[in-house]
């Protein structure tokens, strides 16, 4: 285990020195928070790609797909697909029309204070919600990995909160930018040689692959003593009637709507020249992630057929599936190697997280909500950004190690995609092509979103539900669920959509919204007035 | 009739005054150029997520319904199998697609840019 310690060791030292170098050339806002708009297409490609790759994907995918087979895979197709929404209705004209945050656009013809305000709690909601998911990932994982050197879940957990605030207090989005490349690039590396690994065990031949994923042995039944063997490739493994096929829908609208909607991916496209490269950043990100998530296929079909679902269940659960079949492939020596990945990904995302979080918070809250719009001292909004980092990654610290390693944290995963597409997607979309749109339909759009789908989510199976003898995920609420739905997004991304229109339509109409729309959409469309990329 | 942007920069009725810097969105706003630029946009965007939308809410739709028939064999896989791989190599060429058409937009963008330089320098020469 010393090597595993080894390679995460290297990694935190390549990422620091990174840190160091772009500490010394972050001057000014605008290279703090938008690494000075100096980024080109292919590097903010893969720093997408390495944003939105997190341990979720990484971990998370192979070990459903591992369990649930084909259902899992849904996730994966889901995931790649949202990006067509990103390209064609979201990246350029936030590009144009924005300068450090989500809500520069909102903020940009409507009423700003009550805008950003929304906006800004929004935004904290997704990305908390997020990074604490990560955060017990990375605990877990490190505990598991480290146990032999008596490594807690809370020290592992300090561990990589600290490294992630002095990335974002010190090398601001420079950085945080090169640590998502570089974590990238050894992320595909690794699921490249896996899949490879995989192919060579059965000859090379995906007849011989396939056929072993439509014979997965997933247990012995207790009566019969037999074992029992299920088809990976067919259908409704994890979503079965009577709500299956309706959570599958919910599920594809949150991801499909939800990545336009993540504050830390949109933050991104402020960080190049203009609108084409952002146009052209989005591509490269679209190549790296979807051969990423058909690769998933191999990781996920592999820890199933190779390592079997007994093992992982026995050897650190579901989560372990990609870096078990590391070990069974390849041996001590991969196995270090694909859990640093695993370590890597996770402390690049949550330095990603933070750095829009804190952003967010010092832009729209401080900024132009508190100060009106008035920087009192040069430098100001910097040194809040710096602060919140402080707070947020403490905040998210004390969460992670209060729930614990065993904590349920799919559903904060799913929570942010449904807050992310039902709160901050419609308004979004509606403050750039609808002329009528006005302050009070993007407060309530906001509001709606938020609210409706974090209800959803307390009153739906994952928080909800009677566990049985023997369970092993257990439920905050030992009642039937109401809402039958793990995933919100069906009602609450129309709850978000009718909140923004009803709330637009019954109040009077905003003049000034009205004839700033004019401006917006010349700006959004022809990048005329756009914020520059500065000198060096 | 001659369109104002095809008239000679001079003659343009703005010009008979100096441009606030507020009123350049209104004369874009007003231009052909960029007119048709939404005109091309949209006839490309709309479609192309109508067709995306449509095609990815199948792959749920059929898995989710009608299981059994996705799960009829085609090779070494099955059909449900098939049509979420594709659904990569669909949203691919959407994108390919919409990066070439883009190319269009770009130049409506460029001769829009070109033609507010000529129109400033015009205006800073008329101010002198």
């Amino acid at each position: 285990m010393s090597l595993t310690l080894g390679l995460f060791l290297a990694f935190i030292v390549v990422t620091l020195g990174i840190t160091y170098w772009a500490a010394q050339r972050s001057k000014g806002a605008g290279a703090y928070f938008a690494a000075g708009r100096r980024i080109t297409a292919w590097q903010n490609g893969v720093a997408v790609a390495g944003d939105y790759m997190s341990a979720a994907s990484f971990l998370g995918i192979a070990g459903l797909i591992a369990f649930f087979g084909y259902d899992g895979f849904m996730y994966s197709v889901g995931w790649l697909v949202a990006y067509l929404t990103v390209l064609l209705v979201v990246a350029e004209p936030l590009r144009n029309a924005g300068k450090y945050t989500m809500a520069d656009v909102l903020a940009y013809r409507l009423s700003p204070r009550p805008v950003r305000a929304m906006a800004s709690i929004s935004t904290l909601t997704v990305s908390t919600f997020y990074m604490i998911a990560q955060m017990v990932g990375a605990g877990a994982l490190v505990t598991l990995l480290l146990k032999d050197s008596g490594i807690h879940f809370s020290t592992a957990v300090i561990g990589v909160g600290l490294l992630m605030i002095v990335y974002v207090v010190f090398g601001g989005m420079l950085a945080t930018t090169w640590v998502q490349i570089i974590k990238a690039i050894l992320l595909m590396s690794g699921t490249i040689l896996l899949s490879i690994l995989v192919l060579a065990h059965f000859g090379f031949s995906f007849g011989a692959f396939f056929d072993a994923v439509s014979h997965v042995s997933t247990g012995v039944d207790p009566k019969t003593g037999q074992s029992i063997i299920k088809d990976f490739l067919q259908p409704g493994l994890r979503y079965k009637p009577p709500y299956g096929a309706l959570d599958l829908i919910s599920l594809g609208m949150a991801l499909i709507l939800g990545t336009a909607g993540l504050p830390h991916i949109l933050v991104r496209f402020y960080t190049v020249p203009d609108a084409k490269t952002a146009r052209y950043s989005v591509v490269w990100a679209m190549v790296l992630i979807g051969s990423f998530y058909i690769m998933t296929t191999f990781l996920g079909f592999g820890a199933a057929t190779i390592v079997g679902q007994s093992y992982i269940k026995t050897h650190g659960g579901t989560n372990m599936s990609a870096p078990l079949l590391a070990q069974a492939l390849a041996g001590n020596v991969f196995f270090a190697f694909i859990s640093a990945i695993a370590f890597a990904t996770i402390l690049a995302v949550v330095a990603g997280l933070t750095i829009s979080a804190s952003t967010s918070f010092a832009h729209d809250l401080w900024t132009n909500v508190i100060h009106r719009g008035v920087e009192r001292k040069a430098g100001e909004e910097v040194r809040v950004a710096r602060i919140t980092a402080f707070v947020v990654g403490g905040v998210a610290m004390a969460i992670a190690i209060a729930l614990g390693p065993t904590a349920n944290v799919a559903f904060l995963v799913a929570l942010a995609f449904a807050v992310a597409a039902s709160a901050n997607l419609p308004v979004i979309v509606l403050s750039i092509y609808w002329k009528r749109f006005n302050t009070t339909g993007a407060v309530l759009g906001l509001g709606f979103g938020l609210v409706g789908s974090i209800l959803l989510i307390l009153i739906g199976p994952s928080i909800m539900g009677i566990d049985g003898p023997g369970a092993t995920v257990h439920h905050l609420i030992q009642r039937a669920p109401i809402f039958p739905l793990e995933n919100p997004g069906i009602l609450s991304i129309p709850i978000g959509f009718a909140g923004a229109v009803l709330g637009t339509l019954l109040s009077g109409r905003e003049a000034s919204a009205e004839h700033k729309f004019t401006e917006l959409q010349v700006r959004a469309n022809t990048g005329l007035g756009a914020e520059k990329a500065t000198a060096h | 009739m001659p369109h104002e942007s095809q008239l000679p920069v001079a003659l343009a009725p703005e010009n008979t005054t100096k441009p606030e810097p507020e009123d350049v969105w209104e004369h874009v706003a007003a231009m052909d150029e960029f007119k048709l630029l939404l005109i091309a946009k949209s006839e490309f965007v709309i479609p192309a997520v109508i067709t995306f939308v449509v095609y990815y809410f199948l792959l749920p739709i059929s898995v989710g319904y009608f299981p059994q028939l996705m799960d009829k064999r085609v090779g070494p896989v099955n059909l449900a199998y098939l049509f979420a791989l594709s659904q990569f190599f669909v949203a691919w060429t959407i994108a390919a697609l919409y990066v070439r058409g883009a190319r269009k937009f770009d130049n409506f963008g460029t001769r829009i840019m070109d033609h507010l330089d000529k129109r400033e320098a015009e205006r800073l020469k008329g101010g002198n």
